[in-house]
C-alpha cells in the first residue's frame, strides 16, 4: 500500500489494463485490477496470473472511475479485462456529461 | 499527467484516422503519423538543449506537432503571435531562451543568429529525414510541469506570460470532452490563430474526441465557406467578427440557406456577438447547433457555455428577459464555479454588475515571474465585468477597467451600447469614458451606421434618454466608418478612448 500521486500511471499485472490517477485521497490506497495489485507503469512486468472472476467486468479506455466516497478518480488509458478496485472495493464508472462542442 | 497522453490514447484507438489537414497545402497526418512524428521531434528538441519550444508561424501541421513534441520532451510550448513587429518578437523571444524556434524560412537566419536560439524552418521541422533520434523514454507525468506559456494580448505595457500546467489542460479536456466521442466522418474547421488559447484547446479537444481537424491559416469568409463545403465540415469555432463576415458573404451570394448540411455545430466566443449577427446566422444555418463559449487564457479556455437548445429557446421567446439570454454566455461547465463580486470583494446578488471570479481545476491564474493571482480559496479575478441572472446565466459587460466614473456614479459601457444597438440605424457602437473637467469622466460614443442608414446625433441622444437615466446619455457621439477590432474580434477600446478623448478636448 502507498499513497497515490496525481498523474501517476499504474498498470495491471493480470491484463493489459493501465490507468492514470486523476485525483487521489491523502490516505494509503491499494489499487488492484482484476483482483491483483497494480504496479508503476514504468516497471516491466509481463502480465501473469488470472483475472479474479469477481473482478472481471473489464476497464474501458477513456472512461473515468471513482470510489464510493469520490475521493479517488482514475482514467483508463489502456483497456483490460480486469475491473478496478481500491482497498478491495470495486470502483464505479463516472459519466462525462455530454456538453456542446465549443472549441 | 501530460497532454501527450491524449494523443497516445487517440493513436491507440484510431491509428489510421485523419488527425490534421493543412487546409492551404492539403498535407495531412493520421493519428499514428502524428504520434510517431512527435516522438522524432521530441528527440531533436531534447538534443538541442533548449528548455522551450517556440513556434512563430501560421497554423500548419507543425502546430499540433510542436504542442505534442514539446510535451513529450518535457519543455513548455510557446506559440508567438506572428503579426507582432520584429522588435516585439525579439523582446518576447529573449524572455524564453534557451529556445528551439520553429518559424517560417525567411526568419530563420535573423532570429537564429544568437547562441541561445536554435532556429529551424517549419519545412525542415516537418521533414522526417531531418530528425534522427526519436525519444524512447516515456514522457514525464508530473502534473505540475508547465505545458504551455502563452503571452496574453490586449493590455498595455509588457505582455504577461500565462502559465498553463499539464494538470490544468488535462483537467479541462477530461472534464469537457468525451474520449473517442467523434465519428470518423466528423471534421472541425479551425481558423483561430495558433497562439490563442482557443487554438490550443481546439487541438487537444479534437485529438481526444478523435475528430479530424482542417486548418485554415489565414481567415477570409470566402476561404472558410469553401473549405467548410469541400471537407464536409461538421463543427467549427469562430470569433464574432468572423461570423459577421461569413454572414455578409453568404448574403452576398444571395442564398437563404448556407448549404452546409454537414455542419452540425458552430460555436463562437472571444468577444461580444451582436444580436443581429447571431439572429441572421441562425436563419442561414437552420440545422446547425449554435453554442456561445466564454473563456480566458488563464482558465485553459472555455468556462461557460450557452448551448444550442438555449439558443433556440431564446429566439422563440416572447418575453424580453428570455430573449436577452441570446446575448448571455450561458452557465459554467461542470467543475467550474462563477461568482460576481463588488469592489470590496463581496458577492453581489443576481442582476447586479461586478467583477467575474472563477474557480476550478482548469483555472491557472498564474503568470511567469509573478506567481499565482488566485486567492487562498482558489478564486481567480478575471478583470471582466458581468452579472448573473436568477437562473445563473452569465452576462458579460466589458472589462472591469472599462467602467466609466461620471461624477461619482459608476456606468457600464455595455449597458449603454446594448441600448444603442437596438436603434434601427446603428450597426455597431462603442462607449468609453473621456476626461471631463466637470464630471471627472464624461460618456462618449463612436457609432457605425447600417448601410444606407443615416444617424442623427440629437435624435440618437433622445432615443437613449427615453430608455436610460440621463447620466448615461453620451455627451459626445461620433459616426465612424468602422470600429477598431483586433484579429480575434476584441474591440480595441483604448483606441476608441484615445480618439474620442482628443475630440472631447478640442
Amino acid at each position: 500500500m502507498a499513497a497515490l500521486k496525481m498523474g501517476a500511471r499504474l498498470r495491471s499485472t493480470v491484463c493489459a489494463g493501465e490507468i492514470m490517477v486523476v485525483m487521489a485521497p491523502d490516505t494509503e490506497v491499494e489499487m488492484t485490477c482484476g483482483g491483483a495489485a497494480m504496479v508503476d507503469a514504468g516497471e516491466s512486468v509481463t502480465p501473469s496470473g488470472e483475472v479474479h472472476p469477481d473482478h472481471a467486468v473489464g476497464v474501458v479506455m477513456g472512461k473515468r472511475y471513482i470510489d464510493e466516497a469520490e475521493t479517488l478518480e482514475v482514467l483508463c488509458v489502456k483497456a483490460g479485462e480486469g475491473s478496478l478496485a481500491a482497498n478491495g472495493a470495486l470502483l464505479l464508472q463516472k459519466d462525462t456529461k455530454k456538453l456542446p462542442k465549443t472549441d | 499527467m501530460n497532454v501527450m497522453m491524449l494523443l497516445e490514447m487517440a493513436s491507440a484507438a484510431f491509428p489510421e484516422r485523419l488527425a490534421f489537414t493543412d487546409g492551404s497545402s492539403g498535407a495531412s497526418y493520421t493519428y499514428q503519423q502524428l504520434f510517431d512524428a512527435a516522438r522524432l521531434r521530441a528527440g531533436t528538441i531534447q538534443a538541442s538543449g533548449a528548455n522551450r519550444l517556440v513556434k512563430l508561424d501560421v497554423s500548419n501541421l507543425g502546430t499540433p506537432l510542436s504542442l505534442f513534441a514539446s510535451a513529450w520532451a518535457g519543455v513548455p510550448y510557446v506559440p508567438l503571435n506572428y503579426r507582432l513587429t520584429d522588435a516585439e518578437i525579439q523582446s518576447l523571444l529573449a524572455r524564453v531562451t534557451p529556445a528551439y524556434l520553429v518559424t517560417d524560412a525567411e526568419r530563420v537566419a535573423e532570429l537564429g543568429a544568437t547562441d541561445d536560439v536554435k532556429a529551424a524552418s517549419t519545412q525542415s521541422f516537418l521533414d522526417d529525414t531531418q530528425h534522427d533520434q526519436g525519444m524512447e523514454d516515456p514522457w514525464a507525468m508530473d502534473p505540475e510541469d508547465i505545458a504551455v506559456l502563452l503571452f496574453t494580448s490586449g493590455t498595455t505595457g509588457e505582455p504577461k506570460a500565462a502559465v498553463l500546467r499539464h494538470k490544468h489542460l488535462v483537467s479541462y479536456i477530461l472534464g469537457s470532452v468525451e474520449f473517442a466521442g467523434a465519428d470518423d466522418s466528423d471534421a472541425a474547421l479551425v481558423c483561430v490563430p495558433p497562439y490563442h488559447i482557443a487554438g490550443i484547446a481546439a487541438i487537444m479537444s479534437s485529438v481526444y474526441s478523435g475528430r479530424h481537424v482542417v486548418q485554415l491559416p489565414n481567415f477570409s469568409a470566402e476561404a472558410w465557406i469553401e473549405l467548410a463545403r469541400k471537407h464536409s465540415i461538421s463543427t467549427a469555432f469562430v470569433v464574432p467578427t468572423m461570423l459577421a463576415r461569413i454572414v455578409e458573404c453568404l448574403e452576398g451570394e444571395g442564398v437563404s440557406d448556407a448549404q452546409m448540411p454537414h455542419l452540425n455545430s458552430l460555436s463562437y466566443g472571444g468577444g461580444k456577438m451582436p444580436l443581429s449577427v447571431i439572429e441572421k446566422a441562425m436563419a442561414l444555418f437552420p440545422n446547425t447547433d449554435f453554442s456561445n463559449a466564454y473563456g480566458l487564457t488563464e482558465t485553459s479556455s472555455t468556462i461557460c457555455v450557452l448551448g444550442p437548445e438555449e439558443h433556440r429557446q431564446a429566439v422563440a421567446a416572447t418575453t424580453e428577459a428570455e430573449r436577452r439570454r441570446l446575448v448571455s454566455v450561458g452557465r459554467p461547465l461542470p467543475g467550474v464555479e462563477i461568482e460576481i463580486r463588488d469592489e470590496d470583494g463581496h458577492q453581489v446578488p443576481a442582476g447586479e454588475r461586478g467583477e467575474i471570479y472563477v474557480r476550478g481545476e482548469q483555472v491557472s491564474g498564474e503568470y511567469e515571474g509573478r506567481g499565482s493571482v488566485t486567492d487562498s480559496d482558489g478564486w481567480f479575478p478575471t478583470r471582466d465585468a458581468g452579472s448573473l441572472d436568477e437562473e445563473g446565466y452569465l452576462f458579460l459587460e466589458g472589462r472591469a477597467d472599462d467602467v466609466i466614473v461620471r461624477g461619482g456614479e459608476n456606468l457600464s459601457p455595455g449597458e449603454i451600447e446594448d441600448v444603442m444597438l437596438t436603434h434601427p440605424a446603428i450597426a455597431d457602437a462603442a462607449v468609453v469614458g473621456v476626461p471631463s473637467e466637470q464630471w471627472g469622466e464624461a460618456v462618449a460614443a463612436a457609432v457605425v451606421a447600417k448601410s444606407g442608414a443615416e444617424i442623427e446625433v440629437a435624435e440618437l441622444q433622445d432615443f437613449i434618454k427615453e430608455r436610460l437615466r440621463s447620466s448615461r446619455v453620451p455627451e459626445l457621439i461620433q459616426v465612424w466608418a468602422e470600429l477598431p477590432y483586433n484579429e480575434t474580434g476584441k474591440l480595441l477600446r483604448r483606441v476608441v478612448r484615445s480618439e474620442l478623448g482628443e475630440a472631447a478636448q478640442s
